[in-house]
């Protein structure tokens, strides 16, 4: 037996390709994979509440990681700069992460540290919500079909609300989760593909708020406070993860104009994200881990959506989501309510395996990164290939890989819902609001094509943009 | 009966003393107007506020619906206890399963993978509030122990009480939300956790924070009662010659006990008021986080929860005000006994 256990250490580490198969599906399948070799199996995941972090509720709850031999503990955080320096510190083993915090810290915006992913944890999830009285303005500029506003709504129709608001020397303040989050690049990207510029990073204090030049004000605000804010008017808008879109919906205070699905179809949304230290030095429990995920993620899309009501059950759990299951049912079970009572059919609002969601792909790495350029969070032109590079420096799929190749051996999961093949790069994508295309290979290109966002040789300063 | 009247006096429940009198046949009407007024009066005033409470918060609607009324707020307390037994029982469960995995694993010839492991399930609100009351303790021990010895030196010393005083005077009214994120950033750098710590370091920012506000009571009220014992006891001290520490035990500390406890039972009052605000802010485990992550839930529930929060937070800190009370009337000589 111990040999095979070394056998099976050995082939762990090393790479996918390389080992064949055959020697696995001779192993026992009975005794749990702890035939892995954990290297720590007591672990604390932090999470933020939101109905995406499903994957690590639903591995806990299912006994997925118990049948890994991990024991682990799920902790909310009060917002994402806490749970990142608790990855950095090491108060938590890994955390469901926004995808850019992972590129963030890697690059060094914000806090320094380099962290990885080897799971992808979902695709879309977010919307973009606006108060009563601002969906109010912009009504009359939104074309009507059967009575009901024609979606996607576009930020075009915002821009005359927000420049009366200028004219009149008010700021329009809107909110975002993060600096590094997709909610932030989201928001950014619906504002500007409308018209509207969102302003840039640049150096200096003033500039880390990313409101150089800017129409509207973006700031931060964790998301289970933002229907909070909203209400008291602190921001007119915001864009956020469930349930706190279809929260602002049944509190009677906001309307849902655009889900991130119409902004970018199935974009990915969150990650799980460890510190590379940690990775190395626990690369089968690691393994182990995304195991676990894998299989909650599979769970969670099994037999079109079949569990989601469970997952529902378990999300308005107060320890993980906690809100009432009505609002978080919304959009977890594939429809989604705009205007109060103008309930629409998202089938994929909520994408947690089919697709290969949950693989991590370097050009999703590279359109964070191309979105960090187009804002001015990296300040300096960079190559293609420093895109590339980071990339690899973050996004882990050959750890994905293998644990993919030990559920396929286990038979627990089909091998057609793994891209087998793949070179980390999805095809040119090019369903977003503004049609243009998104080559994640080429990432300079695609950074040329926005009206508004830094170009190449241009950099921000506290008074605008410069060009070199 | 004296003696069970002298106990109740003692531990500060003397709500009870006229029924006790009354059961043992002292004359009923001064008892029975005595009842009326420490227990009656009371009484009323209570369900007074109740049916203003229950008609009042009607009125009051929130996005999440209205205020919850006294029903509610019960019925949410069945609730959280629902949900601990619940997780009793998922509990329960979880060290079955080990128990199978582990047979199986010896079973299997590898006794050495056998492991056992504490439940990692959620937390329950009974769970918090343990949490919380080890906290508070914890720190108020830590705030005896700074203070106490503190107090006395500035009470003999008035060249120390001069160097004491503008520190305390700074410091004395500074929020635990400003002490809150430097306790963590030196408890983070200088407090190394492995799996076998004693205490992690949520539980030691949060009581090394309720120390940092507790603990100037019990110093300013040391150095008032130490400062004013009775000059000729101490010239007594001196012509016995007693030695220092004789003097401090047999002549300092019990005349200046009475004053001792009352900046004590000061400081647990304000210790465990702060404890829920740096819980709140820090996230660290106890009824602070419960109320916080409440809040963030925004779930129907959400208000009714809090509610019983706050009613929970009330009466442990009145029972904490009664130990001291009890301890206080047990350990000093007052013109009581």
């Amino acid at each position: 037996m111990n040999d095979t256990i070394t056998q099976l250490h050995f082939w762990a580490r090393s790479t996918v390709a390389a080992i064949s198969l055959s020697a696995l599906t001779v192993l026992s399948p009975n005794l749990y994979a702890e035939e892995l070799e954990l290297e720590k199996d007591e672990l604390t995941f932090g999470f933020i509440k939101l109905t995406d972090m499903a994957p690590l509720a639903v591995a806990y709850e299912q006994g997925f990681f118990e049948d890994e031999g991990l024991f682990v503990t799920l902790e909310a955080q009060a917002n994402w700069k806490v749970l990142l320096d608790g990855v950095i510190d090491g108060a938590l083993d890994g955390a469901h992460m926004l995808a850019g915090q992972p590129l963030g810290a890697t690059i060094g915006y914000g806090t320094k540290a380099h962290i990885v992913t080897a799971f992808s944890m979902d695709l879309n999830g977010n919307g973009i919500t606006v108060s009563n009285d601002i969906w109010k303005q912009m009504k009359p500029n939104i074309p009507l079909k059967d009575g009901k506003p024609v979606h996607p709504i576009s930020a075009s129709a915002l821009k005359p609300v927000v420049d009366k608001y200028r004219s009149e020397g008010k700021p329009f303040n809107m909110g975002m989760v993060f600096p590094v989050s997709t909610h932030n690049y989201e928001l950014r990207y619906w504002l500007a593909a409308g018209g509207i510029d969102p302003g840039y990073y640049g150096p200096g204090a003033s500039g880390t708020v990313g409101q150089i030049s800017a129409d509207t004000l973006l700031s931060v605000t964790p998301p289970p406070q933002m229907p909070a804010t909203l209400e008291a008017g602190t921001i007119y808008g915001y864009c956020v993860g469930e349930p706190w879109n279809q929260q602002a919906v049944f509190k009677g205070i906001g309307v849902p104009v655009i889900t991130d699905y119409e902004i970018w179809k199935n974009n990915p949304e969150k990650v799980f994200g460890v510190s590379n230290s940690w990775s190395q030095k626990y690369p089968n429990t690691h393994i182990a881990v995304v195991k676990a995920l894998i299989r909650a993620a599979q769970w969670l899309d099994e037999n079109d959506n079949v569990n989601r009501e469970e997952a529902v059950k378990i999300l308005s759990q107060p320890n993980y989501v906690g809100a009432d299951p009505d609002v978080i049912a919304n959009s977890m079970t594939g429809t989604f309510e705009y205007e109060k009572g103008d309930v629409r059919e998202v089938p994929d609002f909520n994408v947690f395996y089919r697709y290969y969601a949950t693989y991590p792909f370097y050009s999703d790495a590279i359109w964070y990164l191309s979105q960090m350029r187009r804002w001015g969070q990296i300040g300096e032109d960079k190559p293609d290939s420093w895109y590339h590079d980071m990339a690899k420096k973050v996004y882990k799929p050959d750890i994905y890989m293998q644990a993919a190749q030990l559920l396929i051996a286990e038979k627990k999961v089909k091998k057609e819902d793994f891209p087998f093949g793949s070179d980390g790069y999805k095809p040119p994508q090019k369903e977003f609001i503004d049609n243009i295309t998104f080559n994640g290979k080429k990432p300079n290109d695609y950074l040329a094509q926005f009206p508004i966002g830094l170009k190449a040789g241009e950099t921000v300063t506290p008074s605008g943009i410069t060009k070199k | 009966m004296n003696k069970f009247i002298h106990i109740l006096q003692i531990s500060g429940l003397t709500w009870f003393v006229p029924l006790v009198r009354l059961v043992s046949g002292e004359d009923p009407k001064t008892q029975a107007k005595e009842l009326w007024m420490v227990m009656g009066i009371p009484i009323i005033a209570f369900v007074v506020f109740l049916g203003l409470w229950g008609q009042l918060s009607s009125k009051v609607v929130t996005s999440l619906g209205t205020i919850p009324g006294p029903t509610q707020v019960y019925e949410q307390a069945k609730g959280l206890w629902a949900d601990h037994q619940f997780q009793r029982e998922k509990e329960a469960k979880f060290y079955q399963r080990q128990e199978l995995r582990n047979e199986k694993l010896e079973a299997a010839g590898k006794p050495e993978k056998v492991k056992w492991r504490t439940y990692t399930g959620a937390p329950t609100y009974i769970d918090q509030i343990w949490t919380s009351i080890q906290t508070v303790f914890m720190g108020f021990l830590i705030a005896t122990l700074v203070a106490v010895p503190l107090g006395i030196f500035s009470g003999l010393s008035s060249t120390f009480n001069a160097a004491m005083n503008p520190i305390i005077q700074l410091f004395k009214p500074v929020s635990p939300l400003a002490w809150l994120p430097i306790v963590t950033m030196i408890v983070s750098a200088t407090y190394v956790t492995s799996d076998n710590s004693w205490f992690s370091k949520s539980f030691l920012n949060s009581a090394i924070t309720v120390t940092l506000c507790s603990l100037w009571p019990t110093l300013i009220n040391t150095a008032l009662g130490v400062s004013s014992i009775d000059r000729d006891l101490m010239n007594v001290g001196k012509v016995l010659q007693l030695g220092w520490f004789t003097k401090i035990t047999k002549l300092v500390l019990p005349s200046s006990l009475p004053l001792i406890f009352t900046g004590l039972r000061l400081s647990l009052g304000v210790g465990w008021m702060v404890l829920i605000a740096a819980e709140m802010l820090a996230q660290n485990p106890g009824l602070g986080k419960f109320v916080w992550d409440e809040f963030q839930n925004g779930s129907s529930n959400s208000l009714g929860r809090i509610m019983v929060a706050v009613l929970t937070i009330g009466i442990i800190g009145f029972l904490l005000d009664r130990i001291m009370f009890t301890l206080q009337n047990l350990f000093t000589y007052s013109e009581k006994r």
